[in-house]
């Protein structure tokens, strides 16, 4: 049992690039095709569930799978905080898979082998970034997800679609070039790139240099969308709901703010960061992007690019977290990231919903959506009062965490931003949904074909919210525990 | 000074020619506009590069490197560039050969052998 | 056994005899061209790997023509720099053949191709033998047999306007000869000697002198022009553009490389590093000109606006690469720089297989007529993809290797501008090769102009497939191939 569990990392990321190269070549029949997404989905799902009782139970599964260059072999690491986007990214990919099924059939988009072949790859990078032992490995996968990730948002092939694509690709790629530098700095300094609890850079080089590693750090993770480099998030809306579900909440905002996080937690460590001075730099840098998304999310009438603003502020809550250097904040950081990805996939779906159904993307002509789609409304409007940060949706408990990070942490500023922009939340959210549920349409008879969207739309976005729900009800299990450990991890450079 | 000058040249006057024979070469290979001058421009570089391995080789009252009574203890000059720059004659004439048949293919095609004309041709096509 | 001995001149004498043989029994017969051809290169190929893996195991091999010992004979030398280079020019050579025989039947007129088969064989060979000569007048004659070969070769092309681009890289290749007999003659002037080991054991005592200081820039410029060094690259762009496809492929990836090769040999065998650095510092200049012509390369070929010439610019960009390598000389930048090597061949050889396919099936290669090529090419187009990405520099491809490889040499150095140079480059090398990904996946596929346009035959897929694939296996195992570049390189420094 103990040799399966060794290579179980491994096997995690082979199941989603075998279920590629299927996907590729039964392409023309259509539900095979359906069929391999969805077993492989189980099946990567199940691997990841195996070593969850290992990680639980703080032990680490490392594997090195090839010599690489110097500075890094291809080496795999199962600990609990990867763990943690392994797990949110592999059940998201699951229900993901359903709703894209049901939304691409519904909508009879083309290229649909293209579009699942590129996201079974990119779960693949995904996990990858999660299990990556070093930062080579990371950046490998990174630029992986990257690549995969953009004949999915210029999907429907538009000249806007295509603008939108060359400057997603421009920002990542820009930004994958920093991260890569970032890496050879750290390698020159310290003679390693494996991530080691509590940070391993403490003294290698001067302040200064340390200070600009950073900051080629948080240039290099453009993907965690703070601003003023946020700016490809919002242009890769153009995509199908199902990719800009995915580029929200399954991977790719997440493998920014994961690497942010690794980064604050594995190579630099809290206390180097404090004696730097960067929690500072990084709790200005959020602060402002969480409040100035938030503005911006309110000028929005499109949907889904009002979510993407809201995606952007949510994103820097984590960054905000980290920015305390405190037990409370970082707790409250990594568990935002499984919690707004549930919450916030529950709002892209039901926006795709919105699309599918009733072919509406625009806020002011969903009036009275609620009397012809009631359970995806109420869906929505669950989600979305959980972002705001009200119970009994998990979105409090990230929330009381990082407010009790900002009091240990010393910043009772920050206490500030973030009630600000709790109500900056729910001055975006709440017409919405009182738009849906209260005001009545233009034209009564606009909404007469509209319906609730298809079974296999219809029960990802139930499930999702409900397991925003239950999050609330029993955090512990397992995203709370796994996240104790790996606090306990970084803070007491415990080696197991 | 120019006496120095001059001294430094009669000195090593087969190198000079050969410095200056080169650079009247590549002197018509750049600046000729017809085709054929090119190559012949080309020539002069080529036979100035022959020339000046068959100077370096020479030796002052040595014979030529055949078998004398004396045996090997006859002044003779350096064999080893001779037979080089044979091989490189050889090579010029082949590149000669090839760059003349491409110019009868340019002339066949294009009408002409003058640089600027054909570029314009060309750029008609 | 004894055949073994024997294998470094067989691999000269046997493909000369070859090419009459191809002559005489393509006048009974044209069909008997190519496979003799074919065999030949496949025995190269053989021979060539035989004689890496003996190098590897035993040390260099020297083998004296004739039974002449040096100096007064010409000695054929395999170490482990030139036993790596002999074997990655006959992998290319060798998928050049299999690929080159549909191509050619299509792009040359029937009466040619007998003798398009003998030059072809003598180009091959040309290079074989400037890769594995001890000797550097030897090393001149080599050259010029496969530059007159290749000369022809290009002019064999259909187009009319093929015949101009021959002869101006005729007249710049027959001044790059000139200038690298002259410093060839210098050289022996100065030292009496033409083997290369005497000429490395001899040259130290005088370096001062002026002869050698010219001897060394005569060969500097020679090889400059004839490797396509930024600004010496003038014939370069039209004679891989208008020459027929399977002599772009070769002359793209084996010739320019061994080009290099030789380059490479001189600076770092003849004369050393020492010299290099110390009596006659070059590597200051190289090092800037390589990064002028990495960004002049690459924005050259974004301006493009035909698939071939693009990837033509997009070889001088690349040569920058390996030469930027030559600058940093130390011991990490220049096993990224013999990496790159390898990995250009693979990738670049890879790419004009599929211009030439793209020109075999469509008769063009504007980038404007490809719209949604791949559509009905999408092995060709995927391969292109592979292989872009290996251009750019995507992990895990060998693309990313090298150029990791090259960036860490530098940063080592201490040079850290350059190496932003080096990464601006890659993301140059992304936008040009995006230009063609995009018109061929996501160009407008709702004209379907060219629907009868399907894949290429197997005998051209079959080697542009492996080169792709290579591209990502090369990558993967990149420690396999540094066992050998390891050793290339400690030779090349002046180690044991």
């Amino acid at each position: 049992m103990a040799d399966i569990t060794g290579i179980l990392p491994a096997i995690t990321i082979a199941i989603p690039l075998v279920a590629a190269v299927l996907i590729l070549i039964v392409g023309r029949y259509e539900n095979i095709r359906e069929g391999v997404t969805i077993a492989a989905a189980i099946a990567m799902l199940c691997s990841i569930l195996a070593m969850l009782p290992e990680v639980l139970s703080g032990a680490r599964i490392s594997i090195s799978l090839l010599p690489m260059v110097p500075g890094g072999d291809f080496a795999l690491r199962v600990d609990a905080f990867g763990m943690v986007f392994a797990l949110v990214a592999s059940i998201l990919w699951l229900l993901n898979s359903f709703y894209a099924i049901g939304y691409m059939r519904a909508l009879k988009e083309h290229a649909q082998t293209r579009f699942f072949f590129c996201l079974a790859v990119a779960i693949a990078a995904a996990i990858g970034i999660a299990f990556s032992a070093n930062l080579l490995t990371l950046f490998v996968f990174y630029e992986i997800l990257t690549i995969i990730t953009y004949p999915l948002v210029v999907h429907v092939e538009t000249p806007e679609a295509m603008k939108a694509g060359r400057k997603y690709l421009a920002y990542l790629l820009v930004g994958g070039i920093f991260l890569l530098a970032a890496t050879i700095l750290t390698y020159l300094l310290t003679g390693m790139t494996d991530f080691v609890p509590g940070g391993f850079l403490a003294g290698s080089g001067s302040d200064l240099i340390l200070r600009i590693l950073f900051l080629l750090f948080m240039v290099g993770f453009v993907k965690a969308a703070w601003m003023p480099i946020h700016g490809w998030l919002p242009a890769a809306m153009v995509a199908p709901t199902p990719v800009s579900a995915f580029l929200h909440a399954v991977a790719v905002v997440t493998a920014g703010v994961f690497g942010i996080v690794r980064i604050a937690g594995w190579v630099f460590g809290m206390d180097l960061m404090a004696s730097l001075g960067l929690g500072i730099f990084l709790a200005v840098i959020a602060s402002f992007t969480i409040i100035t998304a938030s503005l911006f999310a309110l000028t929005e009438d499109n949907l889904k690019r009002r979510l993407a603003y809201s995606t952007v502020s949510q994103l820097s809550y984590i960054l905000l977290g980290v920015s305390m250097l405190s037990i409370a904040g970082m707790t409250g950081a990594m568990a935002h990231i499984p919690i707004h990805a549930f919450m916030k996939i529950t709002l892209f779906m039901a926006a795709g919903a919105f699309i599918v159904s009733a072919g509406k993307e625009s806020i002011s002509d969903m009036k009275g959506l609620f009397r012809k789609m009631p359970v995806t409304v109420l869906m929505f409007s669950a989600a979305a009062i959980g972002i705001c940060g009200l119970p009994p949706l998990a979105g409090i408990i990230s929330k009381i965490y990082l407010a009790l990070g900002a009091v240990e942490g010393g910043m009772p500023i920050l206490l500030l931003v973030i009630i600000i922009s709790a109500v900056l939340n729910a001055a975006y959210f709440f017409p919405i949904i009182y738009t849906m549920i209260f005001e009545h349409p233009d034209d009564e008879r606009s909404l007469d074909a509209v319906t609730e969207p298809p079974l296999t739309m219809l029960v990802p976005i139930v499930l999702t919210a409900s397991i925003s729900v239950l999050i609330f009800f029993f955090p512990s299990m397992p995203f709370m525990d796994l996240i104790e450990i790996a606090i306990a991890e970084i803070t007491q450079s415990v080696i197991p | 000074m120019i006496e120095s000058f001059i001294e430094l040249f009669f000195a090593r006057y087969n190198y000079w020619m050969a410095i200056i024979l080169m650079l009247i070469g590549l002197y018509a290979l750049i600046a000729k506009q017809n085709l054929v001058k090119k190559i012949i421009g080309l020539n002069i570089f080529q036979t100035a590069i022959f020339l000046f391995y068959i100077s370096f080789a020479e030796v002052k009252g040595g014979t030529a490197p055949i078998y004398l009574p004396q045996g090997i203890d006859a002044l003779y000059v350096n064999p080893l560039p001779h037979v080089l720059i044979l091989t490189a004659i050889v090579v010029g004439v082949s590149v000669t050969a090839v760059a003349l048949s491409l110019i009868v293919r340019i002339y066949e095609e294009y009408g002409v052998i003058d640089e600027d004309e054909l570029m314009q041709a060309v750029r008609r096509r | 056994m004894t055949v073994i001995n024997h294998l470094p001149v067989l691999l000269i004498a046997i493909p000369i005899l070859a090419s009459l043989l191809i002559f005489a029994a393509g006048w009974y017969d044209r069909r008997f061209a190519y496979p003799i051809t074919l065999i030949t290169v496949l025995f190269q190929f053989t021979a060539s790997v035989i004689l890496l893996l003996q190098v590897m195991q035993e040390g260099t091999i020297r083998y004296h023509l004739g039974g002449w010992a040096p100096p007064l004979g010409i000695e054929l030398v395999i170490d482990s720099f030139n036993g790596f280079i002999l074997a990655a020019i006959m992998l290319l050579a060798a998928a050049t053949v299999v690929y080159a025989r549909r191509s050619v039947e299509k792009e040359i007129e029937q009466e040619k191709i007998v003798s398009f088969y003998v030059l072809f064989q003598l180009l091959v060979t040309g290079l074989v033998g400037m890769t594995i000569t001890g000797d550097i007048f030897n090393l001149y004659v080599f050259l010029e047999i496969s530059s007159i070969a290749a000369y022809t070769l290009i002019s064999a092309s259909r187009k009319p306007h093929s015949y101009v681009a021959s002869f101006n890289y005729l007249v710049l290749g027959s001044i790059s000869a000139g200038f690298i007999l002259l410093g060839i003659g210098n050289l022996y002037v100065a030292t009496g000697t033409l083997n290369m080991a005497e000429l490395a054991a001899i040259l130290p005592a005088s370096y001062g002198l002026a002869t050698v200081h010219s001897a060394f820039l005569f060969l500097m410029i020679g090889f400059s022009i004839k490797i396509a060094f930024f600004p010496l690259h003038l014939w370069l762009p039209d004679a891989y553009t208008e020459s027929p496809s399977a002599v772009t492929i070769l002359i793209s990836t084996v010739m320019a490389k061994v080009s290099v090769y030789a380059l490479f040999r001189i600076l770092f065998s003849v004369f050393t590093t020492a010299y290099i650095i110390d009596s006659f510092p070059v590597t200051g200049f190289i090092l800037l000109m390589a990064t002028v012509a990495i960004v002049a390369g690459a924005v050259l070929a974004i301006a493009q606006d035909d698939l071939k010439r693009m990837l033509a610019y997009s070889s001088i960009s690349q040569i920058g690469y390996i030469m930027f390598a030559l600058g940093v000389a130390n011991q990490i930048a220049l096993e990224g720089g013999l990496l790159h090597i390898l990995g250009h061949a693979v990738m670049k050889g890879c790419l004009f297989m599929v211009a030439g396919m793209i020109i075999y099936r469509m008769g063009t290669s504007k980038l404007s007529e490809l719209k949604g090529v791949a559509k009905t090419m999408p092995i060709s187009c995927a391969a292109f993809a592979l292989a872009g990405a290996s251009m750019i520099g995507i992990p895990p491809t060998i693309g990313f290797m090298s150029k990791y490889y090259l960036v860490l040499g530098a940063f080592e150095a201490g040079l850290w501008p350059y190496a932003v140079v080096l990464l601006i480059g890659s993301l140059l090398a992304a936008v040009y090769i995006w230009k063609f990904i995009e018109i061929a996946y996501f160009g407008d596929h709702h004209d379907n102009h060219h629907t009868s346009v399907r894949e290429g035959p197997l005998s051209m897929l079959a080697p542009m497939v492996c080169l792709a694939v290579l591209c990502l296996i090369f990558g993967v195992f990149v420690e396999v191939l540094m066992e050998a570049v390891g050793p290339a390189v400690i030779l090349l420094l002046g180690g044991v």
